[in-house]
């Protein structure tokens, strides 16, 4: 069975600064990367698409999504050209055959994600976890794309 | 005779500005009915049982998922997610045997069974005679 249904838009209600903020981010999300909010609100029309977080700190971008009841090996993640791609099917479990739905808001089915990654990346040093629904992929930047401190001496 | 499905979801009726005010975010649930008892699987990625409270007060079932947002030492580019802790309040129907709940977590999702009492169970009566 493959449920397929558009986000509830009221659930999200954000306090007006968050949401002011959030325009603006989008915005300049929109005019500077193909990907992003764009991409997932399309992916929608096809199926689901997981919510997704980037983080960077000096030495990792680290991407988080959100992907409750799944199981490992139905989550793909690949690197290719500067973009992460997450991918994977929620297989809809009839643990009871005489069960009758009553209310239905979860989505079933095949997602596909892609994301532009800001910063150049090792690859083949990229890392997976998945606990509680989270799975979080740790990149590792290159070198080039570390920030550097230069040391000046003042005499 | 049908079963008239009798989980009452409060906040996705008529409360969830409320929610939303008293700073939570709701979760997404699916609810099935079997021959015994209702089944309600609620979506609360990020959350252990450790950050798990299921509250019966009389007929009112709460569940509260609490979490751990971000990336320590790490600042947020890109955020699509919610960070507030999570809340979903039911009435459940007085065919619910309260005592009998139970509840698992399992990759962020929350699954409470919710038994029906012994008398609104489908029973077979032997014919005699």
């Amino acid at each position: 069975m493959k449920l397929i249904r558009r986000q509830n838009a009221d659930l999200w209600t954000w306090s007006p600064v968050e949401q002011l903020s959030t325009l603006r981010e989008e915005i300049n999300r929109l005019c500077d990367s193909p990907f992003g909010e764009l991409t997932r609100r399309m992916e929608l029309f096809n199926g689901w698409a997981p919510t997704l977080d980037l983080y960077e700190d000096k030495d990792n971008l680290v991407v988080k999504a959100e992907l409750p009841g799944m199981k490992r090996e139905e989550i793909d993640i690949s690197v290719h050209d500067g973009t992460l791609t997450i991918s994977g099917e929620r297989k809809y479990e009839e643990k009871n055959q005489e069960a009758e739905p009553y209310r239905s808001e979860r989505f079933f089915g095949r997602f596909h994600r892609t994301l532009a990654l800001p910063k150049p990346v090792q690859s083949d040093k990229a890392k997976a976890t998945y606990k509680d629904g989270i799975l979080t992929v740790v990149l590792p930047k290159t070198e080039e794309s570390k920030p550097k401190q230069i040391q000046v001496n003042v005499s | 005779m049908t079963t008239i499905p009798n989980v009452e979801n409060r906040v996705a009726r008529t409360d969830n500005a409320s929610a939303n005010e008293r700073g939570y975010f709701v979760p997404k649930v699916n609810i099935v009915e079997t021959k015994d008892s209702f089944i309600l699987e609620a979506e609360m990625p990020g959350v252990s049982k450790e950050g798990l409270e299921v509250l019966l007060e009389g007929n009112e079932l709460a569940i509260v998922g609490r979490r751990q947002t971000g990336v320590p030492g790490a600042e947020p580019v890109y955020r699509e997610s919610n960070p507030r802790d999570f809340r979903r309040e039911f009435v459940l129907d007085p065919s619910i045997d309260t005592s009998k709940l139970s509840a698992t977590i399992e990759q962020g999702v929350l699954t409470v069974t919710l038994p029906k009492t012994e008398k609104v169970k489908p029973r077979k009566i032997q014919v005699t005679g």
